[in-house]
């Protein structure tokens, strides 16, 4: 099951020259760009690993693709994604942000129903690869 | 209704339109890119902008301007083969200024930034000046970090490493200067499409670099030289400055700054322009004060802005230099006998 957060993920995987296209507006728009990655894709896992600093202030997207490979050699079985933040007053947030490496097979997500007082029933979802120990998720 | 181009007609047909539509199409774009003016391309894309204002403010400089020339001309044509659909590689334009100071290494190295950018080689065209302090960290672990940064800032546009022979001290093998070399080869190999790399130095201990570092050589394909300025150039870099400045010299204080500048450049630390700016900034203290001193009432714009023969004539360079330099030498003599 394809992992759908952030932005463009109905679209096809982008290509790292669409990367570069994206990540030059973000930094045109004044935007820090930075790297975020993790084994654990629940949708409630706001918080993932960040990769290095966050870019306020180099130019050119060729920087955030150089860590994007370097990031790719460690972690290239995982998500990564770009996020895009914007420091200005009022906004201080992120703008952006958008998966640019997947894992090559997606399991998806268990859903479990929990019986509860009067019939009813509470859900919950739970990522199949998170049995797994951090590290081990993906190969 | 036989003539029909309704689009939901079309669909009767398919094999109709795309027999006649497809070779067309493929005709009308090869014809669009058959030839390619180069001297149009030398207008549009600005270069000739570019080199003219080179021409213009920098002086003398024969060798340096011939070669960016070069630059330039290879490429537009390697563009306008691209264009073509010929084979083309982007070439490597790491390049690496030697000459004595104050010869216009920086200023070149500014020009270029400019100059790549508008040949769309590359992407920003901002320059990044870092000496060694910016490269290399102070433990174990700290240089990486620090040089990749470096390398990411400038990116899009041009790195220039002045005085890159400190990079590499051949006294200290645990020196963390040969860490950064080794990162920023990589780079300058694998992100050749990124960023340009500039080395500058002076020649004898640029020389003393690359000969221990010949990875750096064989990646470096422009090697310029900055001769020194002859002493015409030198007074003409001198009257653009003050130009700039809004100053000017009476008839007389340009001679003696001609002679001015044939005495310092005997003397020690002598740095071409640089030194001449600094001579300008003494001048016009000197002006300043001769106008303190004597000025009675008001003073107009020629007054303010005339460098008198009196400004430079006070100058030590006149008496043979510094004091120090003067007593250094006297001891020499004096050993010598």
């Amino acid at each position: 099951m394809r992992v759908t957060q952030g932005a463009f993920s109905f679209l096809p995987d982008l290509t790292d020259e669409q990367i570069h296209t994206q990540v030059q507006y973000c930094i045109d728009k004044g935007w820090a760009v930075s790297l975020e990655y993790t084994d654990d894709p629940h949708p409630r896992n706001t918080y993932w690993e960040m990769w290095g600093h966050p870019m306020f202030d180099n130019p050119d997207a060729a920087a955030l693709l150089y860590e994007l490979n370097e990031c790719r050699k460690q972690f290239g079985h995982g998500y990564i994604r770009v996020v895009a933040f914007d420091s200005t007053s009022g906004w201080e947030s992120v703008r952006l942000s958008f998966i640019v490496n997947r894992p090559s097979e997606e399991p998806g997500f268990r859903l479990s129903r929990q019986e509860v007082k009067g019939r009813s029933i509470q859900y919950t979802t739970t990522p199949y690869t998170t049995d797994q120990p951090e590290g081990q998720r993906y190969r | 209704m036989t003539t029909s181009t309704m689009p939901w007609e079309s669909g009767g047909r398919p094999s109709d339109s795309t027999a006649v539509s497809t070779p067309a199409i493929q005709k009308l774009e090869t014809a669009t890119v058959t030839e390619i003016d180069l001297a149009q391309e030398f207008e549009s894309s600005g270069v000739r902008g570019v080199l003219e204002e080179l021409d213009r403010s920098l002086i003398g400089l024969k060798p340096v301007k011939n070669r960016i020339r070069e630059t330039a001309a290879l490429l537009l044509v390697e563009r306008a083969r691209k264009a073509l659909g010929l084979a083309h590689e982007t070439p490597t334009l790491h390049m690496s200024f030697t000459g004595n100071p104050g010869t216009g290494k920086t200023t070149v190295a500014l020009k270029m930034a400019n100059l790549l950018h508008r040949l769309g080689y590359v992407r920003k065209g901002h320059l990044v000046t870092v000496t060694r302090d910016d490269l290399v960290g102070q433990y174990i672990g700290h240089t990486a970090p620090k040089t990749k940064e470096v390398l990411k800032k400038a990116m899009g546009g041009v790195l220039f490493i002045d005085e890159a022979y400190y990079l590499y001290r051949p006294d200290n093998e645990r020196d963390y200067g040969q860490e950064a070399i080794e990162i920023l080869l990589q780079v300058m190999e694998n992100n050749r499409d990124d960023l340009v790399v500039i080395l500058a130095g002076y020649a004898d201990r640029m020389d003393r670099f690359f000969e221990s570092n010949p990875g750096f050589r064989s990646r470096i394909a422009h090697h310029i030289d900055f001769p020194d300025y002859t002493d015409d150039e030198l007074l003409h870099i001198a009257t653009t400055m003050l130009d700039a400045q809004n100053y000017r010299f009476t008839d007389t204080a340009r001679t003696a700054m001609a002679e001015y500048i044939g005495l310092r450049r005997r003397q020690p630390h002598f740095a071409n322009a640089r030194s001449i700016r600094n001579a300008i900034d003494r001048m016009r203290l000197r002006q300043a004060n001769r106008l303190f001193e004597s000025a009675k009432g008001p003073l107009g714009v020629e007054a303010l802005s005339t460098i008198e023969e009196s400004d430079l004539r006070a100058s030590r360079v006149f008496r043979g230099g510094l004091d120090i330099d003067i007593a250094r030498d006297a001891g020499k003599q004096e050993s010598q006998e």
